[in-house]
């Protein structure tokens, strides 16, 4: 139990995040470093000052803040945010998502929230790279309804090279999930180049035939969204010259990855 | 769309507004020649519709499969000097003004110039108006607190019932005998009056039987001399229906049509009612006509459609009245308000829906016409394919429908006092508003500028911008307190200016009572003809007069500006809170930016502005709601804008929430623009903590980008949130779905994008046609994303 964690944001109308229209509350800090991270503010685990930053949610009106992402916050004030959209996941069976970051970096703060959401019954789910010691994943999978697991790279060097991490923790974990039968969400990101070669994408689908339990697999198209955050935090943006696949070629991928026989989306 | 209907469809977009003077003229000539004179009020009134009716050109045009317009042409728009009178200026603006023009022929100059304004000068319902008010109704007015709808167009705000695909005007006139036969000229005082009334209502009844039987002549004659034979059979067709409709009740889809079609001229020509006439639930009233005549081989569904398709022509054919004064330069629309509504439920509670809602929902996609609107009708009892359906059409981008939730009206009108029975056979009509339809007057009589109530409390009663004490003196605010000291204030003077409105309404309302009886419209509306009451004198079964609430987001950031900065964290002191306003935040942006930024705004969920939010919707309903009219019905309150939104602003000087001096204030219950920042379902949760079912009508905006709408998942979000807006009592919810860079590019090059239609408040307008403060309004509006 930890009744204190912290954030940097909290998104309402989250559709892409899971069923139904939910709440997503991002987690700050992230033991992966991929180069095409969309939200590159993650993933220090300690608050931080951005200059002119818009992206962040402030519980408080304190302008001093207005420049700060990441902040400290009680479960209690997480789930007051999230229990007043409740009237809209009883009608579209959504709920609250946890996403990061890694948001089984603070497993502890992470398990007391969904506790608590499961109490009021509000569906959850979390959002993860699946790089957490396996007993993490033993503390929250009772709480837990949905895992959106992301599956990036298969052949381990490459993942070590782009993400910054080993990719071993996080196949053997989704193996260990995807037997004990908890619904999955599978996120493929589309890096062009990167993710996006025909010899990851041969073995991702070869790895998820061996899986059960994956309920959908979302693609994710590369997008440049992130761009002007990494210009204002001033890091280095590894993957500014890729060019975001065609919705034509984003069509079929989808077609491509159909023959696994689980319902392919595109975005998220 | 078949060859017909496209050629119908572009020759009325192209036609040109122009300014007719045929209906001035008649009615000039009519009250000159005499006979006016020897009559009351009711039974002239009736007389001279009898005489435009007999004398108006008729206008058939190539193709078309009804007849009837309000002018001798399409477009060509009439003027109501009886109730204002264009002078040369103003036709000169009409004429000339870049946008929304009336373009007026030197003949139809001198006709009104010299014929039309001499003759009715003095005698026009506006001056009468403009006599009665007194000088403090004039410097509030003038202070711009609120508007008057009245003093250019009558009464009107109301919609049919099914009464007339029942009933023929032979019917009706014999429940006029009826009711004539049934005076007591021994104990009510009144018998003589009424009798008159009913009188009248006869003449009309009959007048509008001689309108259709000269069409009827005119298309026998056209049919002798067609050549081609299928329009040959078309014409005698047509020529038939005239002959047998308004008289009869109609028998068949094409009769039903027509019978409207003549009844909507009628009470157009009649007086230039707000928002037209309508015939309501369209889809409820035709579908027992297109069932019979398709099972019995009479009509096919095609042929019921391009019916549909050239009667929605028509409507588009009739420009909104051109106004006079001020309003005539501000006046930015060619919408007339008519709203077609399908969906909802049956008299009994069940789904309405039937074949003909959705062949309704596919002409309205297909045509994408300015006029008529349309809306769909949703109650927990219709099925999601019924909402589906509206969102597609809606992620077209053109504006329409918009989405009302049938059980919030339902609660508002048997809340008002209406039988349940009344209730479920209603709707909303104009921008948002609840009415039971065919059985009610709910007069809307002008929008109330709320913000603007807390500039004067904030300067002691004091107008700035024309320099008058207008309100009470409640205090100098830097003597304040407490935030409750100031809403105690704001409360005061809010009342206070009611209470001059509602003064004013009760004047003119009787001003229209006895000088302006409308007994062509009293006929379709119950009781008027068993009471032996013109609708205009509170004939109808029920009678709401409405005070349109205006600016609910800039309000409420206002006071949570003040509350916030000055009383709770001491940010500022009052002094300097209003020394900021005064100066237009001018080199203070460091101040104004905690206004904008650092301050709880409406929208976002959040209760400490929510709270106040609330209060001031309780402020409003109780200065408002339930004070006596003269017409023995009661003030009610909506929350709705159209455009007034930006007049206001005008007027109104900086406000603490950091809005500039002169901007628009917020429109309907939406926002404050670009205040909601965390989301479509904070924006409903926000706009739900206001009970929608006090109201009248509210309206609530919301924007997606189109690719948002593009996938059938997308549509089923917006679906979830719709239902859960209505579940919470939400009454209304809009879209503009367009994209803010095809707007900027419209903007710059008007040309290209003259059939561009957005969603404006309650109703959808041309973009190009929108001043340029309202353009970058819905462009600052369409910014945002969903999801």
């Amino acid at each position: 139990m930890r009744d204190k964690g912290y954030i940097f944001d909290i998104k309402k109308f989250s559709v892409n995040d899971g069923p139904g229209i939910r709440t997503t509350v991002f987690l700050k800090g992230c033991p992966l470093t991929c180069w095409w991270c969309h939200n590159p503010e993650s993933q220090r685990g300690e608050p931080e000052k951005i200059d002119n930053c818009s992206f962040r949610w402030n519980l408080s009106h304190d302008s001093s803040q207005r420049n700060m992402v990441g902040y400290q916050v009680s479960v209690d004030e997480v789930t007051r945010e999230i229990e007043k959209d409740f009237p809209f996941y009883e009608e579209s069976k959504g709920g609250a998502t946890f996403s990061g970051g890694e948001p089984m970096l603070q497993v502890n703060f992470l398990h007391s929230l969904l506790a608590e959401c499961k109490r009021k019954e509000i569906n959850t789910a979390i959002d993860t790279t699946g790089y957490a010691p396996y007993s993490d994943f033993e503390k929250i999978y009772d709480v837990t309804d949905t895992f959106l697991y992301d599956l990036k790279l298969i052949e381990d060097k490459i993942h070590y090279e782009y993400c910054g991490v080993s990719n071993k923790l996080i196949h053997e974990n989704l193996k260990e999930l995807s037997d004990r039968g908890k619904k999955i969400i599978l996120r493929l990101p589309i890096i062009p180049t990167l993710t996006d070669t025909e010899k990851n994408l041969s073995q991702t689908i070869s790895f998820i035939s061996e899986l059960k339990n994956i309920q959908e697999i979302d693609l994710l198209p590369f997008h440049a969204t992130a761009k002007s955050k990494y210009e204002r935090m001033k890091i280095q943006n590894k993957v500014i010259d890729l060019i975001p696949p065609t919705k034509e070629y984003m069509n079929e991928l989808k077609n491509r990855f159909s023959q696994l026989g689980i319902p392919i989306r595109i975005g998220g | 769309m078949n060859e017909r209907i496209k050629k119908l469809r572009q020759q009325s977009i192209d036609a040109t507004p122009t300014l007719s003077h045929e209906r001035a003229q008649l009615l000039t000539e009519f009250y000159r020649n005499g006979e006016a004179q020897k009559h009351s009020v009711p039974v002239t009134r009736a007389l001279s519709f009898k005489y435009l009716l007999e004398h108006k050109e008729l206008c058939i045009n190539d193709g078309e499969l009804f007849v009837g317009e309000k002018g001798p042409e399409p477009k060509a728009t009439p003027t109501y000097p009886e109730l204002c009178i264009h002078s040369e200026q103003d036709l000169n603006i009409l004429h000339n003004r870049p946008k929304v023009w009336f373009k007026s022929s030197d003949e139809t100059r001198q006709i009104i110039l010299k014929e039309v304004a001499p003759f009715w000068k003095g005698k026009s319902i506006r001056e009468k108006i403009l006599a009665e008010v007194d000088e403090q109704w004039r410097n509030t007015y003038n202070a711009g607190i609120f508007t008057e709808f009245m003093e250019q167009r009558a009464p009107g705000h109301t919609v049919g019932d099914d009464k007339i695909f029942r009933k023929g005007m032979l019917d009706f006139k014999k429940e006029i005998e009826e009711s004539i036969n049934n005076l007591d000229f021994y104990n009510d005082r009144e018998a003589f009056a009424k009798r008159e009334e009913l009188r009248a209502m006869d003449i009309a009844a009959g007048a509008v039987i001689s309108y259709a039987e000269r069409y009827a002549k005119q298309l026998s004659e056209l049919a002798e001399s067609e050549k081609n034979i299928q329009r040959k059979n078309e014409l005698e067709t047509m020529a038939g229906i005239c002959k047998r409709i308004p008289a009869n009740a109609p028998r068949t889809f094409w009769e039903a049509l027509q019978y409207y079609w003549f009844v909507h001229i009628g009470v157009t020509t009649e007086l230039n009612t707000w928002d037209s006439f309508n015939p309501g639930r369209l889809d409820q009233h035709l579908y027992p006509f297109y069932k019979r005549d398709v099972d019995s081989g009479l009509l096919t569904e095609e042929q019921a459609r391009e019916l549909l398709q050239s009667f929605w022509v028509k409507f588009n054919n009739q420009p909104a009245p051109p106004k006079v004064g001020v309003t005539a330069q501000e006046s930015n629309t060619y919408t007339d308000f008519c709203l077609i509504n399908v969906g909802g439920v049956t008299d009994k509670g069940e789904d309405a829906t039937n074949e003909m809602t959705y062949m309704i929902l596919d002409v309205i996609e297909e045509m994408r016409l300015l006029q008529p609107s349309s809306i769909v009708q949703v109650s927990k009892k219709n099925s999601d394919r019924l909402l589906k359906r509206a969102l597609k059409i809606i992620r077209t981008g053109y504006g329409q429908p918009s989405i009302f939730n049938t059980d919030a009206i339902i609660q508002e009108l048997t809340r008002q006092g209406k039988s349940i029975i009344d209730a479920r056979c209603g709707g909303a009509s104009g921008c948002v508003e609840a009415g039971a339809f065919g059985k009610e007057s709910y007069i809307l009589t002008g929008y109330f500028n709320i913000p603007k109530i807390l500039e004067i409390t904030l300067h002691n009663g004091f107008d700035p911008r024309t320099e008058k004490q207008i309100g009470i003196q409640t205090g100098d605010p830097n003597n304040f307190n407490s935030f409750d000291e100031l809403y105690r204030a704001f409360e005061k003077q809010l009342n206070h200016f009611i209470d001059i409105k509602i003064k004013g309404n009760l004047i003119i309302e009787r001003i229209y009572a006895e000088y302006m009886p409308a007994p062509f419209l009293s006929i379709l509306i119950d009781d008027c003809i068993n009471k032996g009451k013109d609708y205009n004198a509170g004939g109808a079964r029920y009678n709401s007069s409405y005070i349109q609430g205006v600016g609910l987001g800039t309000i409420t950031d206002s006071l949570s500006s003040i509350k916030y900065n000055v009383f709770d964290k001491k940010n500022f002191s009052m002094e300097a809170m209003l020394e900021l306003l005064k100066n237009n935040f001018e080199n203070k942006k460091d101040a104004r930016d905690k206004f904008l930024f650092d301050t709880p705004k409406y929208g976002n969920d959040d209760d400490y502005a929510d709270d106040i939010t609330r209060r001031v919707f309780e402020t409003y309903f109780k200065a408002v709601d339930g004070r006596p009219n003269t017409k023995g019905g009661h003030f009610r309150i909506n929350l709705l804008p159209t455009t007034c939104h930006v007049y206001f602003g005008s007027v109104l000087g900086a406000t603490p929430d950091g809005r500039h001096a002169h901007e628009p204030v917020s429109e309907g219950i939406s926002p404050v623009q670009g205040a909601d920042i965390h989301g479509p379902t904070s924006v409903i949760k926000s706009a739900s903590k206001i009970d929608h079912l006090r109201t009248g009508g509210t309206l609530l905006n919301q924007k997606f980008t189109p690719n948002f709408l593009e996938t059938d998942e997308g549509i089923e979000k917006v679906l979830q949130l719709i239902r859960t807006y209505f579940r919470l009592d939400g009454h209304h919810m809009q879209f503009n779905v367009v994209n803010a860079e095809v707007l900027k590019e419209a903007q710059r090059h008007p040309e290209k994008y003259r059939d561009l239609i957005v969603r404006v408040a309650g109703y959808s307008d041309y973009f190009v046609d929108l001043g340029e403060d309202l353009q970058n309004e819905i462009i600052k509006r369409t910014e945002h994303t969903g999801g």
